[in-house]
């Protein structure tokens, strides 16, 4: 059957366009504000019960306090391990990342054939995509052994294998967004350094990096925070000891693996021991967002010199 | 109006030898990107610290051929030429590039400072051709030359983006003398400034033909004619018509020059 639109009186027609309007804004009104709602109830919820948890313990032991012992009957609150445990990791994996990170950009935007630029750049990005569960194996039974072979001292769960995985991990966020940044760098500015007689070396390295900064720099503040945010490669690799010390050959534990331990065991719902993951979850997220909003403000500060 | 049909048919262009010193032959000279064909058979001699001025409707190849002059095609793989192109005799397509580059300066249309001080934009120039030592005389000195001094001398630490288009366009001129070239290639300098700006830099130019041969391509034929000693005009890849400026616009030898020159088409 057929129904022309002249067929139907034009107020009721009118009058569900409207309807159909409201509903599909209101639609995606809910959609849009999802992840808002979101963010801002695990921020409620980290702050509760942050709060909850600073009631009991002093900020001034929780920041001082040179050992985490929560689940055992001495308990101590002292972050320190935890968060050097993290500091270690993410250094670590900085080593690793920044240098080979950079370097694949500067490689991939200055020096390979256009071709094998967009058939290289896909697979960093599904490089990027593999899960870190896998990571955390192949750092636990690949590398760990590996680096035994050289060093047989070193503990089965350490930092120091974590930490290098880790650095692979977080190559591709590096070595992508640097790659984008070192590209846009306009052709005019090339041409300049090419036109007073500079080598191919001293105008990617006196020029085109040099322009690129905030883009790369602001491509590292996101590995960074990656890295401090990474928890199943710690977790499975590098132990569950928080102990405070820079040495990268023992177990430690990171601030992510703490979360994990708890979560996984058997800690009663409301009790002190659980809400110490609420304030190590905190100051995890105020570390990752600082690393974010200053990653955020470099990479706007790069598009605006170059729009 | 069908061009072809019109006096000196191409393929045999007006040419005068200068007489006076040559600072650059160019011999036969056919450039190629992939299969399109940029440049045919351009010969004519460029004399030595004088203004040259390189004219001719858009896409009429004068862009490529300056930049045939200090190797900047090179960077464009699809770039292919015959012919030959000598600086004070010397192939430069048998030197090394960068050399060739560091003798014939280029300044372009857009002014493209590094983003950078304007201290360092100079600098950077004299440090890669290892020119360390008296730079702060060098950069003092290239300022100068470019007429940029006066204004910028307070604030040398200043990014160059800092600065107004015109003042831009001399600090990339003051950036090529730094390093002291023989040659100066200028690619339609002042086509992104205003009136005002574009009158300082002609009467740098001219001041600067003393110590450099200047080849200029300009699209204002009136600037060609304010500036330049010679002429050459192009069309369709080739070259039609190079002489004296005062005589290629006073008495064109080709019709196309002359329809071109009175603004018939362009």
């Amino acid at each position: 059957m057929h129904v022309r639109v002249e067929d139907v009186p034009r107020r009721v027609a009118v009058r569900r366009r409207r309807w159909g309007e409201k509903l599909l804004e209101g639609c995606l009104a809910v959609c849009a504000s999802v992840a808002v709602l979101t963010t801002a109830g695990i921020v409620a919820v980290l702050i509760f019960e942050t709060a909850a948890f600073f009631r009991v313990v002093s900020i001034w032991e929780f920041l001082t306090d040179t050992q985490w012992t929560p689940l055992f009957v001495e308990k101590h609150f002292g972050i320190l391990p935890l968060a050097t445990g993290t500091l270690l990791t993410t250094g670590i994996a900085l080593s690793v990342a920044l240098p080979v990170g950079i370097l694949a950009a500067i490689y991939l935007s200055e020096y390979c054939p256009e071709g094998l630029r967009r058939a290289l750049k896909p697979a960093l990005e599904v490089l990027a995509g593999i899960p870190t569960v896998v990571y955390g194996y192949f750092a636990l039974l690949f590398v760990t052994p590996l680096l035994r072979q050289f060093i047989p001292s070193i503990a089965g769960l350490n930092a120091l294998s974590a930490g290098l995985v880790m650095g692979v991990m977080i190559i591709p966020t590096i070595a992508s967004l640097s790659d984008d940044a070192l590209y846009v760098v306009p052709r005019s500015l090339r041409e300049a350094a090419y036109a007073l007689g500079a080598s191919r070396r001293q105008v990617v390295l006196g020029v085109v990096v040099p322009a690129a900064r905030s883009g790369i720099l602001s491509a590292l503040l996101l590995g960074i925070s990656r890295a401090i945010g990474e928890t199943m490669i710690v977790a499975i690799a590098a132990g569950m000891n928080p102990r405070l010390t820079l040495n990268p050959l023992v177990p430690i534990e990171t601030m992510t693996a703490y979360i994990v331990q708890v979560s996984l065991g058997d800690t009663p719902t409301g009790s002190i021991e659980f809400r110490t993951i609420f304030a190590v979850g905190f100051a995890l997220f105020l570390a990752t967002l600082v690393f974010n909003v200053f990653s955020y403000a470099y990479a706007r500060r790069f598009r605006e010199t170059y729009r | 109006m069908n061009l072809a049909t019109q006096g000196t048919p191409v393929g045999e262009p007006y040419v005068v030898e200068p007489s006076e010193p040559v600072a650059v032959e160019v011999q036969a000279l056919s450039v190629w990107y992939r299969s399109f064909q940029a440049l045919a058979d351009v010969s004519f001699s460029i004399p030595r610290h004088r203004i040259t001025a390189v004219i001719g409707p858009s896409g009429c190849g004068k862009s490529t051929f300056i930049r045939c002059l200090n190797r900047m095609n090179d960077l464009i793989p699809e770039f292919r030429m015959t012919g030959d192109i000598r600086l004070e005799g010397a192939r430069i397509y048998e030197m090394d590039p960068t050399e060739v580059r560091r003798r014939v300066g280029m300044v372009f249309q857009k002014p493209n400072p590094f983003p950078k001080s304007i201290w360092e934009n100079i600098a950077w120039g004299l440090r890669i051709n290892g020119r360390r030592h008296d730079l702060a005389e060098s950069v003092e000195r290239a300022l100068r030359r470019a007429a940029l001094w006066d204004e910028v001398k307070d604030k040398l630490h200043m990014p160059a983006t800092s600065l107004s288009g015109g003042q831009q366009q001399r600090l990339c001129i003051a950036r090529v003398l730094a390093v002291e070239p023989e040659v100066l290639l200028l690619d339609e300098p002042t086509s992104s400034l205003d009136p005002i700006a574009t009158a300082r830099i002609e009467d740098l130019l001219i001041e600067l033909k003393d110590r450099y041969t200047i080849v200029i391509v300009t699209h204002n034929i009136q600037q060609a004619a304010r500036i330049s000693d010679y002429a050459a005009f192009f069309y369709l890849g080739r070259l039609i018509e190079f002489q004296k400026t005062e005589d290629l616009f006073t008495r064109p030898r080709c019709s196309m020059t002359e329809a071109y020159i009175t603004g018939r088409f362009g």
